[in-house]
């Protein structure tokens, strides 16, 4: 079940270039910060999200969580998901 | 299978008309040791925050800056401002590099005393000095900067009554194209005032007089004003010596000269905006040269530089206490280093670097220090990589007025620790604890809990 939801008017190229349409705001992600992305996307919850990158990248579960937790809590800043 | 690198996600806003992109990064640098003792080594040893002074570059900077007024002018001394470090071993360095004391207040001048400076090598400035204060200068033949008539009249009085002789100068306020004027310390050039001064102080039989003095004021970026201080109180040399036949000895032109930290609201880094040394020494130099004195009447000129010789001798190492995310996105972080350490932050944007490499994706940052006040902002904004909890970093240009304006405020003042040329590291002030605290302090007999 998503937790997260992306708004509609938001548009991501494929390197990870992000465009808000109502507000002509733009935005850059790095390399991780946009497969995080494209699992919210799909509809990934946040914990399938959080498995996925362990299984994937060399860090502990700790760290993952509070650099997640930081990620969110920056794109809720930017209007650029919404949580539930 | 082996797992990819991870590198923190990072998103970055792009503002319009500004140059951003990932990469560019004004702090990517980061500062890993002090002349070369470890950070890492440093804190381990002496906990964190900790205050470290490089022997090393305080001597350079004293030798430099004698150096440049040297080759330009023939007769100079500086005079340390104890008032902006005067830990023992700071003042102990720059004494070693022959400067004396430049002194504001009767602690400051037993300071220096007890490290071991004669009263003629003592100049004593400030709007303050009491009787005593004043009675122990004239015996020990300290220079008495007057600030004010009623402390004319008391040199005066006291010369007269205790029988003895005092060498004065006086402070000299001035237009010098500054705004503000300092116009509260010393006596006015323009409207006549320090001429009258100067008069009454002739006619004194006991007192005599050596020099005059001016400080025009502090983190001067103009050099040119102080051509125009150095003129003025040179004219004032020639009309003493033109009417009374008397030759002044010095002309001091205090302190003030920029440092390399840069003031909030400053566009520009302070290294490429603030005149060098050379250049207040071509200002004065030409000013002084100017006035053609006579070899005999020439004046030493004296300096009391204080911030531009120890601000970049001193560094503040603090490590990280916690992130955060501000409701608006910010990202911020808590440092164990508060305010009350750093009071030159109310007025300068420090330059700030992570002690360990932290990769080069950096994001704006609000750095906050550990006391629970709102106040306790160390920098509003500052491009800063990602920091884990117990990273350190590492703040520059901290030497001047911090490790006298500091306070013992929610946190205690923390070790300060001296690299010295060789290599060793010394201890130079111990960190304070609850009995130092605790110490000075009286509970009447009937507020105590456990009773005797
Ligand atoms: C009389 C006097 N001399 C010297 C100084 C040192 O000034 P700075 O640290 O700006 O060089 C000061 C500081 O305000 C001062 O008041």
């Amino acid at each position: 079940m998503a937790d997260i939801t992306i708004p509609k008017n938001l548009a991501v190229s494929d390197s990870g270039f992000l465009f808000l349409t109502s507000t002509g705001e733009t935005f850059t992600l790095n390399e991780i910060g946009h497969f995080i992305f494209k699992q919210f996307q799909q509809n990934d919850s946040f914990e399938t999200v959080k498995n996925k990158i362990a299984q994937e990248y060399e860090v502990d579960l700790n760290s993952l969580e509070k650099d997640l937790d930081d990620f969110i809590a920056q794109l809720k800043a930017y209007n650029l998901i919404e949580t539930k | 299978m082996t797992k990819k690198r991870y590198e923190r996600p990072i998103i970055i806003k792009h503002i319009s008309g500004l140059m951003n992109k990932f990469g560019s990064n004004p702090t990517a640098s980061y500062k890993s040791d002090i002349d070369g003792v470890a950070v890492e080594k440093l804190v381990e040893k002496f906990g964190s925050p900790l205050f470290v002074i490089s022997e090393k570059q305080l001597r350079q900077n004293q030798r430099e800056a004698y150096r440049i007024f040297k080759t330009r002018y023939p007769k100079v001394q500086f005079a340390w401002s104890y008032k902006t470090n005067y830990l023992n071993a700071v003042c102990s360095v720059f004494h070693q590099e022959n400067s004396w004391a430049e002194v504001v207040s009767e602690f400051e001048y037993e300071k220096a005393r007890r490290l071991g400076i004669k009263g003629e090598h003592i100049i004593f400035n400030g709007p303050d000095k009491s009787r005593e204060a004043l009675l122990r200068a004239m015996k020990e033949k300290a220079k008495i900067h007057i600030d004010h008539f009623d402390e004319l009249y008391t040199i005066i009085e006291l010369t007269e009554a205790e029988k003895l002789k005092a060498k004065v100068a006086i402070r000299v306020n001035m237009d010098v194209g500054i705004y503000p004027m300092w116009d509260r310390f010393g006596f006015n050039f323009e409207n006549g005032e320090a001429w009258q001064a100067i008069k009454r102080i002739i006619a004194a039989k006991n007192l005599e007089l050596v020099g005059l003095h001016t400080h025009i004021g502090t983190y001067m970026m103009s050099a040119e004003a102080y051509r125009v201080a150095a003129i003025n109180l040179g004219t004032l040399a020639k009309k003493i010596k033109n009417d009374f036949d008397k030759v002044i000895e010095y002309i001091d032109l205090g302190g003030g000269f920029a440092s390399h930290n840069t003031l909030l609201g400053q566009y520009l880094p302070a290294e490429q905006v603030v005149p060098s040394i050379e250049q207040f020494a071509d200002s004065i130099s030409s000013g002084l040269f100017e006035l053609s004195f006579t070899n005999e009447e020439m004046p030493t000129l004296i300096l009391e530089t204080g911030r531009a010789l120890v601000d970049d001798a001193g560094f503040l190492i603090s490590s990280v206490i916690a992130n955060k995310r501000l409701s608006d996105g910010r990202r911020a972080v808590i440092i164990d280093a508060g305010v009350n350490l750093l009071f030159t932050s109310f007025w300068y944007k420090h330059k700030i670097s992570p002690a360990q490499p932290n990769g080069s994706y950096t994001e704006n940052t609000t750095i906050y220090g550990p006391l629970c006040m709102n106040i306790d902002c160390i920098q509003d904004s500052i491009a800063l990589p990602a920091l884990k909890v117990g990273e350190k970093i590492v703040i520059h240009y901290v030497g001047a007025y911090d490790m006298t304006q500091w306070m013992q405020f929610i946190a205690m003042r923390p070790n300060v620790v001296m690299v010295m040329e060789n290599g060793s590291v010394e201890l130079i002030r111990k960190a304070e604890n609850i009995d130092y605290l605790m110490e000075r302090e009286r509970v009447p007999e009937k507020l105590l809990l456990k009773k005797k």
